[in-house]
């Protein structure tokens, strides 16, 4: 098996392909223990896990922690937003602080892009980004490049659309780096006001101007939460008229092939981004994304504790 | 104060000299300018053999942070940095605690300066109360005590009436108006530069075109005034241009930029370096193209260093949680002498925006080696080789993007009234 050579996974651009590929490639290994009557191996028995999360997570903590538990690693979580950070602590001191009780990883979610980069700086244990600003979310966009895999077997010459605000997307960013390593093509559509300016020389992307340009012929769909909390009151008219434009419906997810993929990271606004009846319909992996995710994630605390193998 | 400088290559562009001169000062005034000078017995000589004897260099924005934030710098600390960077006169920006808009403030920093700093200080008040934006401060009395221009700088004045107001009331008191020259909505909650860079790292974006409304504004309220205006640190094309264009237009618009906007780029950030986060950003390769003909051309005026000291606590944490500013005293010469090495602007040019121009744009009455002028006076090394290292640095802050990068050239002397404060 190929070596992972990194103490922390913070940023997908930061990744080789062969690190990206050998991280999917264990997560589908690990899929296995998820099966199994008594899921959990002793692998990191005897680790220790935070989960930091300084912005509010269901999906992502919750999967972390299962990940962590599978794993047998000994796992605690803390949302600073009801601890020491209410009591003005710097997101340093916090990290001095956690790291005296000697945890091995450190799995952060931060509202501050490059917030990972200063606390890999300070600590001497593992960092994993559960996300970070509008920079990026790898382990999101490791269980997205699992679920293409999943269904084509191959993530090598997809046309991959990604639709919404991308500015302020870490999914999309970390899709961007993984998927243009892997030998996707990416294809972005949203309003102007949601992309950023040079997202086409960040990896193998192309703007479209319109929806349909991006979800023509596409393999695979994926749809980003529109957030009302960001998207403030100058980015777009309102959720109605986004719909309007940048919402898929039964209608113009058959521009894409037949048999692509629909998918979204969550949490969802149906009728929004999406409409119900494409969110629940044939075409949708948004479960298996999820489920996917308990793996990645797995595969990414296994490599980096540098553990000698799974059981 | 009486000194000979002997055989230095003296450089005074107000008499258009540039030639191996001795420079005689005697009680602190200078008193002679010619070759093979000779002084009374007793009087201390400095062999100036291999560098520049200039007009004491002089910067036009700095934060001094006293009073109220003297644990970031004060005048003590403040001053020794100018002089270690050749400066023999700075002007100090009012957002201190309290802000500098009353007398007692500008009186007290006047009299701390003259009792315990290195160098001269020309305070700045500030336009509207207590950087407040809604009023006036008194510009009468802030002139009357000593302050040089009036600015709210890192503030801007966001009500087009009320600065249109400032302008026309500066002109009757007689007093400068520095902007600086950001639209505050545009700026929003943006970290750096819009682009590229700002994209890959997803940190939010200022966009150029903040800086360049603003400076459009600034202009056109000048013109429409018959006014003075000073905008400050210029960072972008646009701006470049628009004030380019005033300026052909008859304007009365000064301006000056910072080294940083000359030297370094928006790829500084990468990283999420906090000592590459200021405000205005640092832009782009074409800015900073755009900012070396405005120099070239005389469209800028002046070099200044906007020099701005944080405290390690508040550098070292989050990229968005992080101050705006860098510290600039001591490195200004060398990243502008460079401007000389690279055929941008002559000596005689760089001398000129780094002492004469700010000198005239507020009046200070220095900036030149005239006969019975005040001796503030600048030996530079131009081939000085050193290392910017947070140890030795004067000031009180190490917020630089410079910490261990090589430099070429510096102040081998400073002297201020004909006393050497600072001799390498």
């Amino acid at each position: 098996m190929a070596e992972f050579k990194h103490k922390h996974i913070i940023a997908l651009r930061d990744l080789s392909k062969a690190d990206i590929e050998l991280l999917i490639s264990t997560a589908e290994s690990m899929r296995e223990i998820n099966s199994r009557d008594i899921k959990k191996v002793p692998t990191l028995r005897g680790k220790t896990i935070i989960n930091l999360f300084y912005e509010a997570s269901t999906r992502t903590r919750t999967s972390f922690e299962i990940a962590g538990k599978r794993l047998s690693a000994d796992t605690v979580n803390i949302a600073p937003s009801n601890s020491s950070a209410t009591k003005g602590e710097t997101l340093a001191d916090t990290a001095l602080n956690l790291l005296a009780m000697k945890p091995d990883i450190i799995v952060m979610r931060h509202a501050v892009s490059g917030a990972h980069y200063f606390l890999a700086n300070k600590v001497n244990c593992s960092i994993i980004n559960a996300g970070d600003g509008a920079h990026e979310h790898p382990s999101q966009g490791l269980l997205d490049m699992l679920t293409m895999k999943d269904h084509f077997g191959r993530l090598d010459g997809l046309k991959v659309a990604i639709v919404g605000d991308i500015t302020h997307s870490r999914v999309a960013r970390s899709n961007i780096q993984g998927l243009t390593k892997l030998g996707s093509s990416v294809y972005l559509a949203g309003p102007p006001t949601m992309v950023p300016p040079g997202i086409e020389k960040t990896g193998n992307v192309t703007v479209c101007s319109t929806m349909n340009e991006a979800l023509q012929d596409a393999d695979v769909v994926m749809m980003l939460r529109i957030q009302q909390e960001r998207q403030g009151k100058t980015l777009m008219p309102n959720a109605r008229e986004y719909a309007r434009y940048f919402g898929l419906n039964p209608n113009n997810v058959k521009l894409a092939k037949p048999n692509a993929m629909v998918m979204h990271p969550g949490p969802i606004n149906r009728g929004v981004e999406m409409s119900s009846s494409v969110v629940d319909g044939d075409q949708s992996w948004i479960l298996k994304q999820v489920e996917n995710g308990v793996a990645v994630r797995m595969s990414m605390l296994y490599h980096v504790c540098g553990v000698d193998s799974v059981e | 104060m009486n000194l000979l400088i002997k055989n230095g290559r003296v450089i005074d562009p107000s008499q258009n000299i540039d030639d191996t001169l001795d420079v005689l000062v005697e009680n602190g005034l200078v008193k002679k300018i010619g070759a093979g000078l000779t002084a009374p017995a007793g009087t201390e000589t400095i062999d100036a053999t291999g560098t520049y004897v200039v007009p004491g260099l002089i910067d036009m924005h700095v934060h001094l942070r006293d009073p109220g934030l003297e644990y970031k710098e004060d005048i003590v600390s403040g001053t020794k940095a100018a002089v270690a960077g050749g400066f023999t006169s700075i002007c100090c920006m009012p957002n201190t605690k309290p802000v500098i808009d009353n007398k007692a403030i500008a009186s007290y920093i006047i009299n701390k300066a003259k009792a315990e700093g290195f160098c001269n200080v020309f305070p700045v008040g500030s336009i509207t109360y207590g950087l407040s934006g809604d009023r006036m401060s008194e510009m009468g009395e802030l002139k009357e005590s000593g302050c040089v221009a009036v600015s709210d700088d890192g503030k801007p004045v966001h009500n087009s009436e009320l600065m249109m107001r400032a302008l026309q009331y500066a002109a009757g008191v007689g007093i400068m108006v520095i902007s600086h020259a950001e639209e505050l909505e545009l700026v929003g909650e943006g970290v750096m530069n819009e682009g590229f860079v700002s994209t890959e790292l997803g940190l939010k974006g200022i966009p150029r075109v903040a800086e360049d409304i603003a400076t459009s504004r600034e202009t056109l309220l000048a013109e429409y005034t018959g006014t003075s205006i000073h905008i400050a640190h210029v960072s972008t094309k646009g701006a470049v241009q628009i004030i380019r264009e005033a300026k052909a237009r008859g304007v009365k618009v000064t301006c000056e930029t910072a080294p940083h906007y000359f030297s370094l780029t928006d790829n500084a950030v990468r990283g999420y370096n906090t000592n590459a986060k200021m405000n205005p950003p640092l832009r782009e390769s074409g800015d900073i193209a755009a900012i070396k003909e405005g120099l070239r051309d005389g469209t800028i005026d002046a070099i200044a260093t906007d020099h701005a000291p944080h405290h390690q606590d508040e550098k070292d944490v989050e990229f968005n949680v992080a101050m705006n500013g860098i510290i600039g005293l001591e490195t200004s010469l060398p990243l502008s002498l460079s401007l000389v090495a690279e055929g941008v602007v002559t000596l005689n040019q760089l001398i000129e925006q780094m002492s004469l121009k700010p000198s005239s744009i507020l009046n200070l009455n220095r900036g030149t080696l005239v006969i019975g002028s005040v001796a503030d006076i600048t030996l530079i090394d131009p081939k000085l080789e050193w290392v910017v290292q947070a140890d030795k640095l004067a000031s009180k802050s190490k917020n630089s993007p410079w910490l261990g990068k090589k430099m070429t050239g510096g102040a081998a002397a400073t002297i201020v009234a004909g006393t050497v404060v600072y001799k390498r």
